[in-house]
This record gives C-alpha cells, structure tokens and sequence, in this order.
C-alpha cells in the first residue's frame, strides 16, 4: 500500500513529529511505501538544519534525513507556510525540499492513504 | 458506471476557531489551490469551525489580515459543497443567518456520513 | 473510517465531537494525549462503554505506556504502530486534531 503523510506541527513542541515518525518506521517495516510526508502549517520546522539537541534526546531532523536516505521518503515543506516562517532551502536538512501544495494535492491523490498528524 | 478513479473526493474540516491560530487560515489556501485540481472537494465546519464563517468580523484592530469573505470566493473555485454542523451552530447561538456564506446545514449523522464516503479527510 | 483523537478529554471537546459523527463500525484510535481517555474508571469511562457498543475503540500502547496507564475501559484494545498502520491498511483516515 502507498501512504502519505500530512504533519501539521513544529518539532518537540508537540508529539505530532514523534507519532509521524513511529508511524512512518512501523508502515515500511510492514513492507507499505512511504510516499512522502509533507509539512505543513508549523510542520516546516522539522527540517530546519541547525538543531542541536542535547544528547540524551532525539534528533528529530536527522530522523528525517534518515528516512529520506535510508528509504527514499520524499520529506516536503510547504513554499507558502515556509516562507511565513522563514524557512528557505538554505536552512533546511539535505533530505528535505521546499515544494507547493499542488504537491500536496498530488500526494492526495496517488495515494491509498493520506494519514495527518499534528496538535 | 464505475466512478472516475482519477477523482477523489477529499473533505477538508474546519474545526478551529479563525484567528486566535493560522490553522482555518493555512486550511483555506490550502483548500484554494487543491480547487486547480479537479478533484471532488468539500468542506466541512465543525465545532469552533463555524465561527469561520460569522459575519461581522472585523479583523483590523488585531493586525491580522481577515479572510471570512475569502470563504464567499470558494464557489467560483467551484468548491460548492460546504457543510455545517447544525449542532455546533446551536451549541454557539449560531444561526444559519449569522454566517456570510451560503451552506448547507446539517445534522452530525449526516456529515459523518458523508466523512465516510470520502478518500481523503484533511483537518485544519 | 478510522478515527484519531489525540486530545485528553478533560481539556478538550474532540472526543465528544468525534462520538457525534462517527458510523457504526467505525475503528476509533486514542493516540498521545487521546488515550487518557481510555483509563479505567475515569469520567469518560460510560461514554467509551457507550460507543463499545457500536464501534471499536483501540489506544496506542506506547502512549499508555508513557503516561502510566495500565488499567484501561474493558473492550479497548491496546495496539502498537503496528497495530496503528494495520488500521489504516483497512480504512481511510480522519484525524480529529
């Protein structure tokens, strides 16, 4: 089955990242294609390049980086809400692409599922 | 007839009230540029969502744009089916009056009913 | 459909709301704050037993675990992800946020 992923909320403020991120990892264990997850609204900061976490904590933009890398999962911030919050293709991760929603919509649509996450 | 599978119907939900966050106000571009798409489009409003369509709103004191009347252009978008909540109106002292969209009200059932023939839901 | 609700109940109104819209049959998931929902004998216990009646209801194990919820409503159903995406492999999604 092919899924995508609409994440609608920031990094760390908020699980939303986490459950994304759980959900995505346990949809290719059981074999499914992760299409893409698109980011949305404050979503778009999960792919800024400069977080630093403490040790002991995850590192949500690097997962990403990784799922990207490891799994060929397209990770899409969205032009307009990027740009509302500052985020341009000089600050993101190298897994990461700054795309419009029309990508959204194509993502809706070629698709067996689209699952949304967020606050 | 078989249904075009190139069309789906994708149902958007307001849920949020406008405003206090940019969620109704992302969800309507959001909605503005998936109408390009040909796609079968809805809209629902649910809970503080209604609040959206209130008439009256006067957004120039708190320095944000409005967007209520961007609700009013979604039909030459041809995004024609809205649906509200009639309980949600109620809950709020709402009337269909009060709102400066043409809409179809209705009953909770009837709009999970139609959430169920959908092949996307969106939140806002 | 599958319904998410990742709102704890005592805050926020999303349980309530989702209940009213739901079909019969419909699987309904409590994720993150969702499953405080699903404790045992909280206040929203009679409405989670109400909606048994006519709809499945699963919480995320992981986020009952994290919480500290080991005690939940008879007739729920704890999944993991795995649990969660085998879900989503049955029905399309509507994610109460």
């Amino acid at each position: 089955m092919k899924i995508g992923i609409l994440l609608k909320e920031g990094p760390y403020n908020h699980q939303a990242s986490d459950t994304a991120y759980k959900f995505a990892e346990a949809a290719i264990k059981k074999g499914h294609t992760v299409d893409a997850v698109f980011l949305y609204n404050d979503g778009v900061t999960n792919v800024t390049k400069h977080m630093d976490p403490p040790q002991d904590d995850r590192d949500i933009a690097g997962r990403w980086n990784e799922l990207k890398q490891k799994h060929g999962v397209e990770v899409l911030a969205c032009i307009a809400a990027s740009k509302r919050r500052g985020i341009s293709d000089e600050v993101i991760i190298e897994g990461g692409e700054i795309t419009g929603l029309g990508t959204l919509t194509d993502i809706a649509i070629r698709n067996d599922r689209l699952v949304t996450f967020g606050d | 007839m078989e249904d075009n599978t190139d069309v789906k119907k994708i149902m958007h939900v307001m849920r949020r009230a406008p405003h206090g966050s940019i969620y109704t106000y992302e969800g309507l571009e959001m909605i503005l540029i998936m109408a390009a798409y040909e796609q079968d489009l809805s809209v629902a409003f649910i809970g503080d969502g209604v609040y959206a369509l209130k008439e009256d709103q006067d957004t120039a004191g708190i320095g944000i744009k409005g967007f209520a009347k961007t609700f009013m252009a979604l039909d030459g978008y041809d995004v024609e089916k809205l649906y509200v909540d009639k309980t949600s109106l109620e809950e709020r002292g709402l009337t269909e009056d009060d709102l400066l969209v043409d809409v179809e009200v209705l009953a909770s059932e009837e709009i999970g009913r139609l959430m169920n023939e959908q092949d996307v839901v969106v939140p806002h | 459909m599958l319904h998410t609700i990742n709102k704890s109940p005592f805050e926020n109104t999303t349980l309530e709301t989702c209940v009213r819209f739901v079909q019969p049959d419909d699987p309904i998931l409590f994720i993150e704050d969702g499953v405080y929902a699903v404790q045992a004998n909280n206040r929203f216990a009679a409405l989670v037993g109400d909606t048994l009646k006519s709809n499945p209801v699963y919480a995320l194990q992981p986020d009952l675990d994290a919480r500290g919820i080991a005690d939940i409503t008879e007739g729920v159903v704890a999944v993991d992800y795995e649990g969660f995406v085998e879900l989503v492999e049955e029905h399309q999604v509507n994610s109460w946020l």
